[in-house]
């Protein structure tokens, strides 16, 4: 959440976003909606982003989703925010008969699952939806959740049948506004006489924080968004200086302040945990940087909770910088949290595509703080998280390798490289779709798919596909690539090909290519037409089809005849599963 | 604040909220003669104007209030 203010938000739909790239963005709710359009299409240019938008007229959602000649389904956005909001929802609930409200919850959800069905057969498109802010209208006092025909005791089922939904299709997502509420404080969120007035259900102060969590969940579903956390240590991951005071005066845990230190780590370990990668960034000798990792019992974080460890007396816009080649990731996937403000402001100014948070000057407020500012949105995820770190790990153990090793062919050798090549299942789907999209390097169109279009395709006779997994002595890498091929009568077009960086000059390209090749053979085609599209990031494979042996054929395209085309020679070995 | 004080206060707020420094606000300024204040931009306006003063409005002066002169009278009365 960056701060700014509504009006700055209103100020920047005059600039010029045509730079940006661009988010079709449709806007339906049953309560006053263009302050809100206004504040994330603000935002969103606050971010770099130019949404397009297309915004119903007031209290339009079943008009619109219901005719599919709308103005929604013609506009064809790529994201629609639907917006209900509790009052609504709570007139329609004192219109009940007392003796249906027990039920209301139940009819609530079908209405609203029959909206998400409605856009999803018209359109490909993700769905964000508010969840219902909480609202006990004080009529039963404590006997309120032991009554099911209260209104509090169905809204709250109804937020969890929304849950419930949301994780059954593959492309809807809820926002939470209510730690947001919590945070302004009710009166602050919403202002009664506006409501009452312009059913406007938000202020405008609280419609900023509304517009943040809305670009970001469309920002982490188009691959914008972080994959790593660089944490500074003294008075950041534990109270006082390590070079100073010592491993026993250093405050974590029972000592000082150390339980608020504490709270920190523990929330670090958890983002690690949900795949997010930790990196340690510290003006200090190695040794003594490492030593609480080591030996102190009360230590939430250990060193192989790290996947870098940049400790030394180099300024740390340089260090970020090594930690960034280390992992292979983007400046712009990186948040730095850091106590002090100098070395906030030589990252910010050094670095401006790091996100820096500004933490707060008590120690104690520090994960609440955190915790608030929504800054590792996803729009997937999978066991492949839970594992990242230890990968990485696994990762160096090679490299190491590779550095006793002269010959790089003795090398790869060495690793005893086994891939498995199979089209997509049930299982390996919500992997998938998430290296679609994660990947930005080694991703030859990339195009990014959600669990349901996945799903899709892996049913549809006009396609074949083939993710690959690899493994090596030093462990299971899982699902690194990803093909997508299109029956185009003769020709068979390669839709989708990506794949993970950390196995790049493994010889896994040329085996994907030969296994891309070999299918074509045994298919009955004649050619195969690969496609690059340049995006700012993917210049690695600007190359990569003439590299394994197509032809170039103009605008971006390139062409390999099955019946020519010569496979390579790589030391992976094919695996059944 | 002497009125002539809330009215140059106020002034910066629609100059800012309407993005246009030519707004000059007198005691009878209404919103017919400033571009764009219609009934959305007035819920914007009333929020930056509360936010600047440090004052709410209630629900009858926000639909109520006929001109610059009478919002500059409510800042001024809840101000105190």
């Amino acid at each position: 959440m960056r701060e700014t203010t509504y009006l700055q938000l209103k100020k920047n739909l005059k600039k010029d976003a045509s730079g940006f790239p661009i988010t079709r963005f449709a806007l339906l709710g049953d309560c006053a909606t263009q302050h809100l359009a206004c504040a994330i299409r603000g935002y969103a240019y606050e971010l770099g982003e130019n949404f397009e938008m297309f915004e119903a007229d007031y209290d339009q959602i079943d008009a619109q989703l219901m005719d599919s000649e709308s103005e929604f389904f013609g506009f064809r956005p790529d994201t629609v925010l639907i917006q209900m909001c509790t009052e609504k929802l709570y007139e329609r609930f004192v219109r009940t008969q007392l003796s249906d409200r027990s039920t209301f919850a139940e009819r609530e959800i079908l209405a609203i699952r029959n909206c998400f069905e409605r856009v999803n057969a018209g359109i490909k498109c993700d769905i964000l939806f508010f969840l219902f802010l909480p609202l006990d209208d004080g009529v039963f006092g404590a006997y309120t959740y032991r009554e099911k025909s209260s209104f509090a005791y169905q809204l709250m089922k109804l937020n969890m049948l929304l849950a419930d939904a949301s994780g059954e299709y593959g492309n809807v997502r809820l926002i939470d506004l209510e730690p947001i509420r919590a945070k302004l404080g009710a009166d602050q969120f919403k202002d009664a006489k506006m409501y009452a007035i312009a059913k406007m259900p938000m202020s405008t102060s609280a419609l900023v924080w509304a517009a943040s969590r809305v670009v970001d969940a469309v920002r982490a579903r188009k691959g914008r968004f972080h994959k790593c956390a660089v944490v500074d240590l003294d008075n950041t991951l534990w109270g006082g200086v390590i070079g100073d005071d010592g491993l026993e005066g250093i405050e974590i845990g029972e000592l000082g302040q150390g339980h608020a230190f504490t709270d920190f780590q523990i929330w670090l370990k958890e983002l690690k945990n949900r795949g997010i990668m930790l990196a340690v960034c510290s003006k200090n000798n190695e040794a003594t940087a490492r030593e609480p990792f080591e030996k102190h019992p009360e230590m939430v974080l250990r060193l192989d909770d790290f996947s870098a460890f940049a400790a030394n007396w180099e300024d740390k816009a340089s260090n970020i910088l090594k930690i960034r080649d280390e992992l292979n990731i983007g400046l712009d996937s990186i948040v730095f949290f850091d106590d002090n403000p100098f070395e906030r402001n030589l990252v910010k100014t050094m670095l401006p595509e790091v996100e820096v948070v500004s933490l707060p000057e008590d120690p104690a407020n520090y994960v609440d703080y955190v915790r608030m500012l929504n800054l590792f949105d996803t729009a997937s995820y999978s066991e492949e998280d839970q594992v990242r770190t230890e990968r990485y790990l696994a990762e160096k153990n090679r490299s190491r390798l590779n550095e006793s090793i002269d010959n790089y062919d003795d090398y790869l050798k060495a690793l005893e490289m086994k891939a498995v090549c199979a089209p997509f299942d049930a299982f390996h789907t919500p992997r998938i779709a998430q290296l679609t999209q994660r990947s930005n390097q080694f991703n030859v169109r990339t195009v990014r798919y959600t669990d349901a279009e996945i799903a899709e395709i892996s049913q549809s006779d006009k396609y074949i596909t083939r993710y690959f997994t690899l493994k090596d002595k030093f462990g299971d890498h899982g699902l690194i690539a990803v093909v997508i091929l299109e029956r185009r009568g003769e020709e068979l077009f390669v839709a989708e090909w990506l794949m993970s960086c950390r196995v790049l000059k493994r010889g896994m390209e040329q085996f994907i290519s030969d296994a891309i090749m070999k299918i074509a053979r045994q298919e009955g085609f004649l050619r195969v037409i690969g496609e690059y599209i340049e995006t700012p990031k993917n210049a690695m494979v600007k190359n990569l089809y003439t590299d394994m042996g197509f032809e170039s054929i103009g605008d971006n395209r390139f062409l390999a005849v099955c019946e020519t085309y010569k496979l390579h020679n790589t030391y992976i070995r094919e695996e059944s599963i | 604040m002497k009125t002539v004080d809330t009215l140059k206060k106020l002034q910066r707020v629609f100059r800012e909220v309407f993005d246009d420094s030519s707004i000059k606000l007198t005691e009878k300024t209404t919103a017919k003669d400033v571009d764009g204040w219609d009934s959305l931009m007035h819920i914007t306006l009333i929020a930056e104007v509360e936010d600047a003063f440090g004052v709410k409005f209630s629900m009858k002066e926000v639909t109520g209030m006929k001109n610059i002169g009478e919002m500059v009278q409510l800042i001024e009365k809840k101000a105190k």
